[in-house]
């Protein structure tokens, strides 16, 4: 155990310069790209916010079932059965049809090429489910049908949320998917996250539609608030055009009124539409909606053909600039809500850096004191590995650019704590074996040998709780399971080549000496 | 040599009684689930005007009809700690409360943390830490059958629940919070405690091999002894380095260190009293370990 050759000790001299010239770069810096690597610090480290967004499927289901029955009512009128008592409960749509239609509609809806159903073959399975209740039918979403469903509403969300986050400006925002209505937003050094949290809340469903005072409106009529939340006004249901229509907004100034406006131009099917609507209501007053509220209701005095307009309603300059950054990017095609929320300020992640950084020196010190006062030569010998096998901690965790949390830091020290542990098995064994053994180096060699086994199974043991906690736990606690767990194998490294190695070469200089360790 | 196995039954009822306690304490009592587990939101504040004190600060807040709110001061004189349920997980809440302390106190506070935790989520993730923690024990459990003994499996799993059970009890009897980096505290104590264990069952085992003469009682002792320097070593730096970080880590490590270091101090006990004398009572002898070695 005690013999190295001299490839050896070039290997691992030149293995733990490699990583402790790659810890370094965290503080230097480094032409070569190889080099020129940073741990990441965590939210909690570097100041910033941490989102959990769900996205609220259930007014999509809704409108997707809306959809459904107009579609199926046509698609059966034009095979002469009049679907009856169509009506949508529970997320279920039920309806029913003559007796001698019903093979029919069942056949329809399980035909595998069916036009109203699709069929998803990979899954073996229909976006609806029909089922004969005996009373009615009843067609509700498949377990498959709902999952098509909620990811592509989570696919046009994220890219919304990504919009919108872009257009704010903060530097590396990470936007991931998480399951499959979940999306997880990690803004690192913001300055205001309760504008994002606001950003992000509103769902940006714009629409102009006509105040109207006219209960037999053909589109249907609805009283909506106006943004003070007090005030009311009848809207017709018709939409003369939406969100979709803009092609950008802006916030401006109004010259006349001095008032902070959002001004917008359409595109070329919402130019229209709206140069239409405007010539035949004059006098009529058209409200701006946004999200169910009424921002403003101005009345239409002149045809509006060039396709751009404004929008007043008492807007500071702040807010105009995030309703012109909410109708640029897009509506959102669900509601999202944020479900979990961790924000830290700047000046806290810096104290949290400072205090894990004294920790660690503090606890780094007292166990090389301690080490030393107990050992001796060998304390030494141990710590010197201890300072390698931290740089090559750092090391592998720069050279991954791994995130480096608070518990991260506490991961760190624990492995200092811990990583004596081998050595002082070896030495303890050593001790004993020297006791019945004069050759020192036969002592050695087999307390080298016999400790072996009780030092992988005690570091197998902390490894599989590291790994666990690595699947399972979430944010800041993750990295304290890398860093025990990175730190376990620098340690095996740092124990077995590197201590092992000086231990050799003071050992076979010293080999005649009389209790030696 | 120490005799310690001259109090294996003092430590053994002892330890029983800790149990139960803790149990008691555990089903009673209950654990104080901090917002990761229990929803709701937490604010860090700091004030830059001394003249805000703790008690003023509650007024207002409690004024502010959040609920059941606790305000706390948190580590230094200025840093105060804010939590309450956010029942109806109200939108603009954080923004609500900028605006009352600025109203009534001026524009003297900083958020430093911020920190909101749905229903949901705090359900899912008592969920998964629940899941860790089994998960891991089912592990050791697995890990220990294919390396030891039965004998000595049981042993090592026993000492093991001691050790979360008591650490966990001591939580619930100061009512100290348990939040996320408290469960992985409990899965490092349970990585430690193992270790501990394993290190003396190797001893406890190369020595019934090498002495056939020796009765367990005895022989667990003198593996004790063997062992006891590196035991004490090991624990010393890891004691160590985790002072440092319950002294020096700043308030957020605090709950997780002690923790951690309530942990060690029971898993050491533990490997000790516990483990061992289950192989005593066990009657283990030679024939265990040579018979499991001629099968393999």
């Amino acid at each position: 155990m005690l013999y190295f050759s001299k490839l050896r000790i070039l290997f691992i001299t030149l293995f733990s310069l490699l990583f402790v010239l790659i810890a370094s770069s965290n503080l230097f810096k480094f032409d070569d790209s190889f080099f020129d690597k940073k741990i990441n610090l965590g939210l909690d480290l570097q100041g910033g916010s941490y989102l959990l967004l769900e996205i609220d499927n259930a007014p999509v289901i809704e409108q997707k079932l809306q959809n459904l029955t107009t579609s199926i009512r046509n698609y059966f009128k034009e095979k002469d059965i009049k679907i009856n008592n169509i009506k949508i409960e529970n997320q279920n749509i039920y309806f029913n049809v003559l007796e001698k239609n019903k093979q029919t509609i069942i056949d329809t809806f399980t035909d595998e090429n069916s036009d109203i159903n699709p069929y998803y073959p990979r899954f073996k399975s229909h976006q609806l489910e029909i089922e004969d209740t005996g009373i009615n039918f009843k067609l509700n979403f498949s377990r498959q049908g709902l999952i098509v469903l909620k990811t592509s509403s989570q696919d046009q969300a994220i890219e919304i949320v990504r919009r919108r986050i872009d257009e704010v400006g903060t530097n590396e925002p990470n936007i991931l998917k998480r399951g499959n209505n979940r999306i997880l937003v990690e803004l690192p050094g913001l300055d205001d996250p309760m504008r994002v949290k606001s950003l992000l809340g509103k769902t940006a469903n714009l629409t102009f539609r006509f105040v109207t005072n006219d209960d037999n409106d053909r589109f249907g009529v609805e009283k909506l608030k106006f943004e003070d939340g007090i005030d009311e006004a009848t809207v017709s249901k018709r939409i003369i055009i939406s969100g979709d229509n803009l092609l950008d907004a802006q916030p401006k100034m109004d010259t006349q009124t001095n008032q902070t406006i959002v001004s917008f131009s359409l595109d070329r099917v919402g130019a229209k539409r709206f140069g239409k609507a405007t010539s035949t209501g004059i006098g009529k007053q058209l409200a701006i909606v946004l999200d169910g509220k009424i921002i403003s209701a101005p009345v239409v005095r002149d045809t509006i053909a060039s396709g751009s307009g404004q929008i007043s309603g008492g807007f500071t300059f702040q807010t105009a600039t995030d309703l012109a950054l909410l109708l640029r990017s897009g509506a959102l095609p669900a509601p999202l809500n944020i479900i979990e929320e961790r924000t830290v300020g700047p000046d806290l992640g810096q104290d949290s850096i400072n205090a894990g950084m004294i920790a660690l020196a503090i606890g780094f010190l007292l166990v090389i004191i301690f080490m030393f006062v107990k050992y001796r030569v060998f304390g030494l010998i141990t710590n010197v590995t201890l300072i390698i096998n931290l740089f090559i901690l750092l090391g592998i965790l720069t050279l991954f650019e791994a995130t480096l949390t608070l518990p991260g830091i506490a991961g760190i020290i624990l492995t200092v704590g811990m990583a004596v542990d081998a050595n002082v098995l070896i030495f303890e064994r050593i001790k004993e074996e020297l006791r019945d053994e004069n050759n020192n180096i036969v002592a050695f060699d087999s307390g080298y040998t016999k400790s072996r086994t009780a030092i992988i199974d005690a570091n197998i043991t902390t490894l599989l709780a590291a790994v666990i906690l690595f699947f399972m736990g979430s944010g800041p606690v993750k990295g304290f399971s890398v860093t025990l767990g990175v730190g376990i194998f620098t340690t095996l490294f740092s124990v077995y080549f590197i201590a092992r190695l000086f231990t050799s070469l003071y050992v076979s200089k010293n080999r005649d000496k009389e209790k030696l360790i | 040599m120490i005799a310690f196995n001259k109090y294996y039954n003092h430590f053994n009822i002892v330890s029983s009684l800790l149990i139960i306690v803790s149990l008691v304490l555990l089903i009673f009592k209950g654990l104080n689930f901090g917002i990761d587990f229990k929803g709701g939101t937490l604010i860090e504040l700091r004030s830059t005007d001394t003249k805000i004190n703790v008690s003023s600060l509650r007024d207002k807040f409690s004024q502010m009809d959040l609920g059941d709110v606790s305000v706390k001061k948190f580590g230094n004189d200025t840093d105060y700690l804010i939590k309450f349920e956010n029942k109806d997980n109200k939108k603009n809440i954080i923004e609500e409360i900028k605006n009352n302390l600025d109203k009534s106190f001026g524009n003297n506070f900083n958020f430093r943390r911020v920190e909101n935790v749905g229903p949901k989520v705090s359900s899912e993730l008592l969920k998964s830490g629940v899941i860790a923690i089994s998960l891991s024990l089912a592990a050791m459990l697995f890990y220990i059958w294919i390396r030891f003994e039965w004998q000595f499996s049981l042993g090592a799993i026993l000492a093991l629940f001691h050790d979360v059970i008591v650490t966990l009890g001591v939580f619930s009897l100061f009512s100290l919070e348990i939040n996320l980096s408290i469960i992985a505290a409990v899965l490092t104590i349970v990585g430690y405690s193992m270790n501990d264990t394993v290190v003396i069952f190797d001893r406890v085992r190369e020595n019934l091999r090498k002495y056939s003469d020796i009765k367990i009682f005895e022989l667990t002792n003198i593996s004790i002894n063997e062992t006891l320097s590196r035991t004490i070593i090991t624990s010393a730096t890891t004691l160590l380095a985790l002072l440092a970080i319950y002294f020096f880590g700043g308030e957020i490590l605090k709950g997780f260190s002690l923790a951690m270091i309530l942990g060690v101090i029971f898993g050491t006990y533990s490997s000790i009293y516990i483990a061992n004398t289950v192989l005593v009572r066990l009657r283990v002898s030679q024939k265990t370990v040579l018979r499991e070695d001629s099968e393999k």
